[in-house]
């Protein structure tokens, strides 16, 4: 049995692993929710921003919590197009293309950046990167207390951009009823592009908050979003709550198996996970339909 | 009463509830064996549920149902169709990209194994069905009375004693009806039982020799065409309430 | 009978190469393009004329790499027995998956994911598993005698692995032919329909699972026979998922020569592509990655899909396309 120490701070730090997952989940399931499409390229859409976070702060000395300001944008735009522009004329809706379409994606961006940059595993060294605060019962390293944050600052303006503004209301529409959100006259392949450029401007914003203390190369993405598949699936696709609560459990659970198992036990831990959850429960905790 | 010996199929006090809703309410039938058969009532009355039902899609939550005094509830489609039983569906399912002899040939292969053998009994059976010139075309090259035709054909390749068929008569004009109503009549005459779901209600009448009354999930009457179609609990059923009283009152004056 | 012939004249016309051709870094090339279509194919099994698409079929390969392996390394056995053994093991491990996942009725995205995560589970479980070697992996013994399945002769390997392309050609012709294969397909196009008509698609569908399991896990002897090496990565890794599953799209679909013309086309232009622009790590694949997204796009039937749709639209010309709206004519 492992002592109190050990485990509180085994637990914070698993919380604020888990705020980045919940993020990152959390973009999935909103793709999911609208698109209907279990988007495959996510992994690699977030080993390209960790790279862009990481020249950014290289070459320009520009540091990832300000980057991010300019990440999020430029990435909102980049997964506008790809949606806009490639996957949505190339599958023409069918759901079997879409799923070929965005692993053709995958392949490729993992790729460009394997053959552009190398398989090199590299790190920024942020001077706060270390600097740990103390809770009393536990040190939790800065980063992690501001990626903690940020992803209840996102997840707020998300929902109330979709709660609120009008661009918002059209987006639930079409997720709930693509067909009568057409006949309304709403553009649905704009209100696509919109929410997978949504979502990708989130993974843009994870990589950012993930930077100072994660690692770069073109497979830390892909290692990243078969978490984030097992949190959408578990709290449900298309659940936005169900994300975040999804998102802190496997973040606090992996942290607690990391402690007890090792790390790569506790990766198939969180897969045979998936599976079960796959195979019971297609639709997750939240979740409505499978 | 109908005598137990001649009974194929008895629907025995099935209910099905989806959530709150309560789609089928105690319904009760028999279908006699050799008879055509049909379920009629008005929309959103459960007829499509009670026929997923007795077709193995759905499994009811209450109730039972016996096919040549065997159990069969909750018994899945396929089985179904091994013992006899093969339906149709409203909305037409054909095997999109494969021609219209391989469509049969998927329901004559239950009873054969050899491509060869199937083939031949699709062959026939599509003659039968008058499809004999379209065999080799693919699916979506057929009318919509075709497409009907296929369906029966498909279904009648398995070799079933009863044919469910469902609504088969929806879409098509007056003359195609006038066309396929023989046909049906032709696979009652070889003996194939058939029930059927209808709202071609000059189908119903020349062809059924019983039919039932489903609404709101329950079933209001039963009895040959013209006893059903006297009856002013079905009149109110399909016109509402009091329509029955208002035929009466214009039909004395 | 004319598919028969025309897989003969296929085969022998494969078979003349090496007689004509005997660089061996040639040689190599036709080699693992052969080993790619024959994973190819085990996929076109299931995904092609059963519409499963699986993106998780390096469970199969490894498990057939690695059985074969570990049982020649470790236990002495025969290499042929060896051969055999790992394509049962790989067909059973598709028959537990296939279990397990039609029996919830996953389909579509779903059960991509979930072959995925089997595949992934496989490959962490062989990274640090002390019987397959772990992170170092399993190498097998240089013994060029055929009793070891093993030849001097690049020409000799050609010629193996090309029998078991031509033999897994003629069981797919086979299929075509009958009711298991008919069957499949009305699965693929409408289960319900299918199921209404006395198909048990649960059965069919785990029938085609293991069998394409045990052809993709055939691919991965071979594998392990000719490079003499195994890791997880290798055995395991998506690459392996992702050929087995383009070749077939891209080559066509569903379709008896799909996964050969695939393989065939997608790795010609891979090399040229290579000898090009310099051999860069990566560059195949995101080769591969474009090369998908335009078959998709272009012709989503895949390569000999197009020509079927452009014979099908031919034929279409002379038989009008009926509106939904009938008209008077009897039937």
């Amino acid at each position: 049995m492992l002592s109190f120490d050990i485990l509180v701070p085994a637990v914070f730090n698993g919380l604020a692993m888990g705020a980045i997952y919940a993020l990152v989940a959390l973009a999935l399931t909103l793709i999911y929710g609208v698109l209907h499409i279990i988007n495959f390229a996510h992994g690699a859409l977030l080993s390209m921003a960790l790279f862009a976070a990481f020249f950014a702060f290289h070459l320009f000395g520009i540091d990832p919590y300000i980057v991010v300001f300019l990440l999020a944008p430029l990435f909102y735009a980049f997964g506008y197009a790809l949606q806009r522009f490639i996957i949505g004329p190339v599958s023409r809706g069918d759901d079997r293309n879409m799923l070929l379409v965005t692993l053709g994606l995958a392949v490729f961006i993992e790729n460009a950046l394997l053959n552009v940059f190398r398989a090199d595993t590299r790190t920024i060294d942020a001077a706060y990167a270390f600097q740990s605060v103390d809770f009393g019962f536990a040190f939790v390293v800065v980063p992690r207390i501001v990626a903690f944050f940020a992803v209840f600052v996102v997840a707020a303006a998300l929902w109330l951009l979709l709660s609120v503004t009008d661009i918002g209301k059209a987006i639930r529409a079409v997720a709930k009823e693509k067909l009568g959100a057409e006949l309304v006259g709403i553009d649905v392949a704009h209100i696509y592009a919109v929410t997978f450029g949504l979502g990708t401007a989130c993974v843009a914003i994870a990589a950012c908050l993930l930077i100072p203390t994660y690692y770069v190369n073109p497979h830390a993405g892909e290692a990243f979003v078969l978490i984030a598949f097992t949190i959408v699936v578990l709290g449900g696709m298309g659940s936005v709550l169900g994300a975040l609560i999804g998102g802190f459990l496997i973040g606090v659970v992996e942290s607690l198996s990391g402690l007890f198992f090792g790390e790569s036990l506790g990766q198939i831990g969180i897969f045979l996970l998936f599976i079960f959850v796959l195979l019971v429960r297609p639709s997750g905790l939240f979740g409505a339909r499978a | 009463m109908r005598a137990m010996a001649n009974v194929l199929l008895s629907v025995e006090n099935v209910s099905h509830r989806f959530g709150g809703l309560l789609a089928v309410d105690d319904a009760s039938l028999s279908v006699e064996t050799g008879s055509v058969t049909a379920l009629i009532g008005p929309n959103g009355a459960g007829k499509t549920t009670l026929f997923a039902i007795i077709s193995g899609f759905l499994c009811p939550t209450e109730g039972v149902i016996r096919y040549i005094g065997r159990e069969i509830t909750g018994e899945p489609p396929y089985r179904l169709a091994l013992h006899g039983i093969a339906r149709t569906f409203q909305i037409m399912q054909p095997f999109a990209g494969l021609t219209v002899r391989e469509n049969i040939l998927v329901g004559a292969h239950l009873r054969h194994r050899s491509r060869d053998v199937a083939l031949a009994a699709a062959d026939q059976v599509g003659c039968e069905l008058g499809l004999q010139d379209m065999l080799d075309q693919p699916v979506d090259t057929l009318t919509v009375a075709s497409r009907k035709r296929l369906e029966l054909a498909r279904a009648l390749a398995t070799e079933p004693k009863l044919l469910l068929l469902d609504e088969v008569l929806a879409g098509l004009n007056p003359s195609e009806i006038r066309d396929i109503v023989p046909v049906i009549r032709g696979l009652s005459a070889r003996g194939i039982t058939i029930l059927m779901i209808e709202h071609v209600m000059q189908a119903v009448m020349s062809l059924a020799k019983h039919v039932f009354v489903l609404a709101e999930g329950r079933i209001i009457a039963s009895g040959s065409p013209a006893q059903v179609s006297a009856d002013p609990a079905v009149v109110e059923a399909y016109l509402g309430h009091g329509a029955a009283a208002k035929f009466e009152a214009a039909h004395e004056r | 009978m004319k598919t028969l012939a025309l897989i003969g004249v296929v085969v022998a016309v494969l078979a003349a190469v090496p007689l004509v051709i005997h660089s061996n870094v040639a040689l190599n090339f036709l080699i693992v393009t052969l080993l790619v279509a024959l994973a190819g194919q085990g996929w076109n099994v299931l995904g092609g004329y059963g519409g499963q698409y699986s993106f998780g079929h390096a469970a199969f390969f490894g498990t057939g790499a690695y059985v074969t392996a570990i049982l020649q390394v470790r236990y002495g056995v025969n290499a042929w027995v060896g051969f055999g053994l790992g394509i049962v093991g790989g067909a059973l491990v598709g028959a537990v998956i296939g279990a397990l996942t039609f029996r919830s009725g996953l389909r579509g995205s779903y059960f991509a994911l979930v072959t995925l995560a089997f595949a992934e589970v496989l490959r962490i479980v062989a990274s640090v598993a002390p019987i397959t070697g772990a992170g170092v992996g399993t190498l097998m013994k240089l013994d060029l005698r055929p009793q070891a399945l093993q030849f001097e002769s690049r020409a000799v390997f050609y010629w193996v692995i090309l029998a078991l392309v031509a033999v897994v050609l003629v069981v797919t012709h086979l299929i075509e032919r009958s009711r298991f294969g008919a069957w499949l397909v009305a699965v693929r196009e409408n289960e319900d329909a299918a199921v209404a008509l006395g198909v048990n698609a649960f059965k069919i569908k785990l029938q085609a699972m293991t069998v394409s399991a045990a052809i993709t896990a055939a691919a991965g002897c071979f594998y392990v026979q000719y490079f003499l090496f195994v890791d997880s990565g290798i055995g395991y890794g998506t690459w392996i998922s992702i050929e087995a599953l383009l070749t077939p799209i891209i080559g066509g679909v569903g379709t008896l020569f799909g996964p050969l013309v695939g393989a065939i086309v997608v790795k010609s232009l891979g090399e040229t592509a290579k000898l090009v622009t310099g051999d860069a790590p990566g560059l195949d694949l995101i080769f591969y990655g474009a090369v998908l997204i335009l078959v998709i796009w272009l012709t989503p039937r895949g390569l000999i899909g197009g020509l079927t749709v452009l014979k099908k639209w031919y034929l279409r010309r002379l038989v009008p396309r009926r509106p939904l709206v009938s008209d008077a004519r009897h039937g």
